[in-house]
């Protein structure tokens, strides 16, 4: 693991890191009886050795009793209620190179990032599909898309959305604090794998590069006032199980030092891309990514679990109200593509093109309720 | 007992049920509302998506008592500027005061809560604020100003019933203000429970939104509610602590 901080990284004191990993070394999900699934399935609140359990290989045998336990916890917490929101790609250039990503710097793709005013056109055209809220993304390039930049996007966007969420490159405190202020509350970071070893031979250079930064980008941005944290890992690129397992650890204990927080839970699983040949896909089928969403779901039973397009229209539709509690919807991979011809090359594929009114009538056709907003910038 | 009504801040409701609305699917309110007979439903401002698709208000009939709620307010502060939201919006003077600090269990801030009640009834507002049941906060806020005081039974959308049975019956004795059972009722005979306690009402959601019949689990609350206040009124029955009552004197020796 690259521990160096590159010049000005901000270095935060906090424990959470060390824990994390300690407790993923340990983990030996092949140690577990089905007894010990019956006996996590029997409690009301679970701990850190249940959600151990619940994603081990014996759990698999009863994933349909946990799906029973999920979907009753989903109702319990969430009502009917799915939560709608669409990505926009604003630039796709990066400075990363990532063995595993369409967008990696050493990767020949059309580069492109949308001017002001082809940022607002795209808001103004989302914001007609009747969506209230925003995931604004860039490829991770200070030097293309600077802060500045990303500020600029963010207040536009105030005008059109009620709820704007970021997933950029991981920035300092006070940069975070900034973003805030323009009306960004909400920030995803993926780790990608929590096998530090694998994390260094998968991210060659770059800032993405150095792991503990990227590790403490969700406490640098609820330190600056970030209403709202989304954690997750590219299921595929190492053991599905132990990746799982350390990003559900690194919401929990981060919820427990900053318990105001909402937490969020993505999933998205490693799709084609240029020069896969290169890479070592470990395949997560549909049976082991619902494990690992319902483990989610039966640990933090209160935290918001998404989606992606990356998944097929059955999957997705057979997930919402069981698990998941927010979807994509609307969506383009590509920099612009909603209104504004496609400036730049997709980052993945997705497998589920379908528009806000369809997916909203599959919603409803489940007896389920589309939210449009469910939050005040206050 | 013909003119038994719920007064709050002055306003008068036949119904003792307040309806949560934050559970359900949409075009399934009418139907709560109808079979529940209620006259006031809360609303979470941060779901009223005005001017947009699925908004709230389009689906609450016109004449029930709008009570819109700062859901999603951590601090004092932010629930004034919701609250002022809510009033912006023409949703009244009711407010549900609702300050959490707390992702997990959804647990109210006590302190925050009584910083907020005075800001909100200084402005006019008509202040229920939901809190954890401890008689100094209760007094507290109605000091501050508050309209009605709304202990929780369990923890939010738990369905566990009264665990806090003791300490409300505390505030119904001590607290002059509507004592309203706002979060964890879950089922008809827990509210009913409550009800002959001696509140002055009762407010459910999960429990009807998450029942496979909505309109028959809305109606049975609204009966629940009604059988327990009618008890509460006739004063329940005597029950013995001992299996039988003592008939050896202890008395006895009392010489006048």
């Amino acid at each position: 693991m690259t521990t160096d901080y590159q010049k000005n990284m901000e270095v935060i004191d906090s424990d959470i890191m060390q824990k994390v990993l300690d407790l993923t070394n340990k983990y030996d999900y092949n140690c577990y009886k089905e007894k010990d699934v019956l006996n996590t399935l029997n409690k009301d609140n679970l701990n850190i050795d249940d959600f151990a359990v619940l994603l081990s290989p014996i759990a698999s045998k009863f994933l349909n009793v946990i799906a029973h336990k999920a979907q009753y916890e989903t109702r319990k917490h969430f009502g009917t209620s799915v939560s709608l929101f669409t990505p926009l790609y604003i630039s796709n250039y990066c400075e990363n190179h990532c063995t595993y990503c369409g967008f990696n710097c050493k990767n020949k793709i059309n580069r492109a990032k949308l001017t002001l005013e082809e940022i607002e056109n795209e808001f103004k055209y989302i914001s007609n599909t009747g969506l209230k809220e925003i995931l604004i993304l860039t490829g991770e390039s200070r030097a293309q898309s600077n802060v500045e930049y990303i500020a600029d996007a963010i207040k536009l966007a105030t005008k059109y959305f009620s709820t704007i969420g970021i997933e950029i490159y991981p920035l300092n405190t006070n940069e975070y604090q900034y973003l805030q202020k323009c009306g960004a509350d909400f920030v995803s970071v993926y780790q990608e794998t929590y096998n530090t070893e694998k994390y260094k031979d998968l991210h060659i250079s770059g800032p993405k590069s150095i792991f503990p930064y990227r590790f403490y980008a969700q406490e640098r941005a609820i330190k600056a006032g970030m209403r709202g944290v989304s954690f997750g890992v590219l299921l595929g690129l190492d053991d599905f199980r132990k990746d799982t397992f350390a990003s559900g650890i690194h919401a929990y204990l981060t919820q427990q030092k900053y318990p105001h927080i909402e937490i969020n839970f993505s999933t998205p699983r490693l799709r084609p891309y240029i020069n896969e040949n290169k890479a070592n896909p470990n395949d997560v089928h549909e049976t082991q990514l619902l494990q690992a969403m319902l483990a989610y779901r039966l640990f933090m039973p209160f935290a918001g679990l998404t989606i992606s397009t990356r998944e097929r229209m059955g999957f997705r539709d057979n997930v919402i109200g069981l698990c998941v509690t927010k979807i994509s919807a609307g969506v383009k991979t590509s920099v612009g593509g909603h209104n504004e011809k496609e400036k730049g090359d997709a980052q993945f594929e997705i497998a589920d093109p379908r528009s806000v009114s369809e997916i909203v009538k599959s919603i409803e056709d489940k007896g389920l309720q589309p939210v449009y907003t469910d939050y005040i910038r206050t | 007992m013909n003119n038994d009504k719920l007064i709050i801040a002055g306003h008068e409701f036949n119904s003792r049920f307040i309806l949560g609305s934050g559970k359900f699917s949409l075009n399934l309110i009418e139907a709560a509302i109808k079979n529940a007979e209620v006259e006031m439903i809360t609303l979470a401002l941060r779901r009223a998506n005005t001017n947009g698709n699925g908004n709230i208000l389009d689906y609450i009939p016109k004449g029930i008592t709008l009570l819109p709620n700062t859901s999603g307010a951590r601090k004092a502060e932010e629930a004034v500027r919701i609250a002022h939201l809510a009033r912006e919006l023409g949703c009244g003077d009711f407010i549900k005061l609702e300050v959490i600090n707390d992702s997990k269990y959804l647990m109210p801030d006590n302190y925050e809560t009584i910083k907020a009640t005075e800001i909100l009834a200084k402005e006019g507002f008509i202040v229920m604020p939901y809190m954890y049941p401890d008689l100094t906060v209760a007094r507290e806020l109605e000091n501050a100003g508050a309209a009605s005081i709304m202990p929780l039974a369990a923890p939010i959308g738990s369905n566990k019933g009264l665990l806090t049975y003791e300490f409300i019956n505390i505030l119904v004795d001590e607290i002059k203000l509507p004592i309203i059972v706002d979060a964890g009722i879950g089922s008809p005979s827990q509210a009913c429970q409550a009800m002959q306690m001696g509140v002055a009402a009762i407010m459910a959601n999960t429990a009807i939104a998450t029942s496979k019949d909505i309109g028959l689990m809305a109606k049975a609350f609204k009966l629940a509610i009604e059988a327990g206040r009618l008890a509460y009124h006739a004063g329940l029955g005597r029950v013995l602590d001992y299996k039988a009552e003592a008939s050896s004197p202890l008395t006895d020796f009392l010489e006048d």
